[in-house]
């Protein structure tokens, strides 16, 4: 049976199997997709039914359906393939799941998908300009930002975020608007540092 | 997360409908603490009524004060010009609580009915009176460094929160309320509740309320800081926090208005303390007596007795930074 399994599973990456295999729960307990319409502007979901979503991501725009639970976070990456942000705590409290909506930094793990119909967001994926990296970006690889990179792209959506604010102005500043990005590797200094450079740059972002 | 009912509304009075026809449906905004109770097992929701349509996001002022929508964003808020200019302690606290990122999702309405963050409330392993009535209280027992001095009782001893409701407790705020049976106006300082015997109850809200706005009136403090204390130097709870609005003339202390905040059950008004600076010189002195009459009746536990201690410290230093 182990020995059936692991064949079965040969040149599936542990992502692409986890999907099938929910693709498949998905559909053995399904309802089917209801949409009612109570009153003028109430609608309503019900339990297992999914909702449709319209959504901007990096400039393209998605027809979606979700279930009410899902999160932002866990629709970018399991139905958008968007990996680059990260779930970390899944609590609101690391940082590694930031992304702008609608131009503001949030945290993606608290927000639940269907709270962002209509919306604009951007991803880690959506900075760069073909092979030009943003500006951030090309910071945070001078000033060694990082070191296991988990948190990177939440550090990166944030502090892009914490310079078009302004609240970029001294090192205590961008320390105290931060800190909602934790970094366990300890590479607070060269964030702040590839923080500094940008802002100093004052180049659009 | 166990799975719920969502429903989307633009109408103040489609939402209230709408929580009122389902047991166990709740409003959301921000969901910035709803939505992690519901990943704990701590809330579960029937409904959602997603209510951030709802046109409640104005800030606005007359010449009585400053009205602001109970869906401004928490760092709108602090930002906004009329709050920067007339009401700098409430900008202050804002600043100090939670992270860019949760502020810029937090509404100001979920902000005042935020749960507590005691440890016991926030783990559906653990007993707790809040969480489940009658399953009793695990922190009294258990370790509550970060608990009550001021207003506890046998059944409970967490602590608010929030900052922000820490100022307005101060700024004499009003909280607009509406619902099935219309709309009500609530003294901040009457909305919160104490524990007592039933501590799942936070507040006063009514079944089927919400709160529209929150309403300040104008004050003539020219001395006004929020003075937060904390395990690190930013993005945590406050071990203790004071919220001080003074108006001092000619070195005469005229009105006073002092809160606390990670001290009780509700943002802690300081009314003794308030009545003894009144008339008195804004000094060192002054503030180091009125410092003693605001921590006078605190009871400390085991692991919390430090905030007393602490408390005393942070009321002085909150007075003399508030003059500085």
């Amino acid at each position: 049976m182990e020995q059936e399994y692991k064949e079965n599973c040969a040149g599936e990456s542990r992502r692409d199997f986890l999907k099938k295999s929910t693709a498949l729960a998905a559909l053995a307990t399904a309802t089917p997709v209801l949409l009612k319409a109570a009153g003028n502007d109430e609608k309503i979901a019900g339990y297992f039914e999914k909702i449709p979503l319209q959504l901007e991501v990096n400039g393209k725009v998605h027809n979606l359906s979700v279930e009410p639970r899902v999160t932002l976070l866990d629709l970018l990456r399991e139905q958008l393939n968007l990996t680059g942000t990260k779930k970390g705590c899944d609590h609101g409290q690391c940082g590694a799941c930031t992304v702008h909506v609608d131009g503001r930094r949030i945290n993606s793990c608290l927000s639940l998908a269907v709270m962002n119909e209509g919306k604009n967001v951007t991803t880690i994926e959506g900075l760069a300009d073909g092979e030009k990296l943003h500006p951030m970006q090309e910071s945070f690889i001078k000033h060694d930002g990082f070191q296991c990179g988990y948190c990177t792209p939440g550090q990166i959506m944030s502090a892009i975020a914490c310079v078009k604010e302004g609240h970029a102005n001294s090192v205590d500043e961008i320390r105290e608007f931060m800190s909602g990005n934790i970094c366990r590797c300890g590479a607070y200094p060269n964030i702040v540092d590839a923080i500094m450079e940008v802002k100093k740059g004052g180049q659009p972002l | 997360m166990i799975n719920f009912e969502f429903v989307r509304t633009s109408t103040v009075k489609n939402a209230i409908a709408a929580l009122s026809k389902t047991p166990g449906a709740q409003f959301i905004a921000g969901g910035t603490n709803l939505v992690d109770l519901m990943k704990k097992g701590v809330a579960a929701p029937k409904r959602l009524i997603d209510i951030n349509s709802l046109p409640l996001r104005d800030i606005t002022s007359d010449s009585k004060g400053i009205l602001i929508g109970a869906l401004a964003l928490n760092s709108e808020v602090a930002e906004h010009p009329l709050i920067k200019n007339k009401l700098s302690l409430l900008a202050k606290a804002l600043d100090a609580g939670a992270s860019a990122q949760l502020r810029n999702m937090a509404t100001i309405g979920g902000n005042i009915l935020q749960r507590t963050r005691c440890s016991y409330f926030n783990d559906s392993t653990m007993p707790c009176n809040k969480r489940e009535p009658g399953s009793g209280c695990g922190a009294k027992n258990g370790y509550h460094r970060m608990h009550a001095v001021f207003g506890a009782s046998d059944k409970c001893i967490a602590v608010h929160p929030s900052d922000m409701c820490v100022a307005l407790a101060a700024l004499d705020a009003v909280v607009h309320t509406a619902g099935p049976k219309g709309e009500r106006k609530v003294l901040f300082a009457d909305f919160h509740r104490l524990p007592g015997d039933n501590p799942e109850l936070d507040h006063h809200l009514q079944p089927g309320e919400l709160i529209t706005g929150i309403y300040v009136p104008a004050n003539s403090f020219n001395k006004q800081h929020y003075l937060k204390i904390r395990d690190r130097a930013s993005y945590a709870f406050a071990l203790v926090s004071v919220a001080v609005a003074l108006e001092v003339t000619d070195g005469i202390i005229k009105n006073a208005k002092l809160s606390m905040g990670g001290v009780a059950h509700k943002p802690w008004r300081l009314i003794s303390t308030e009545q003894f600076l009144v008339g008195k010189a804004a000094s060192k002195e002054t503030f180091t007596e009125a410092a003693a009459v605001a921590m006078t009746g605190a009871v400390g536990l085991t692991h919390n007795r430090f905030k007393i201690k602490m408390g005393k410290a942070a009321v002085r230093e909150a007075l003399l930074q508030a003059i500085r």
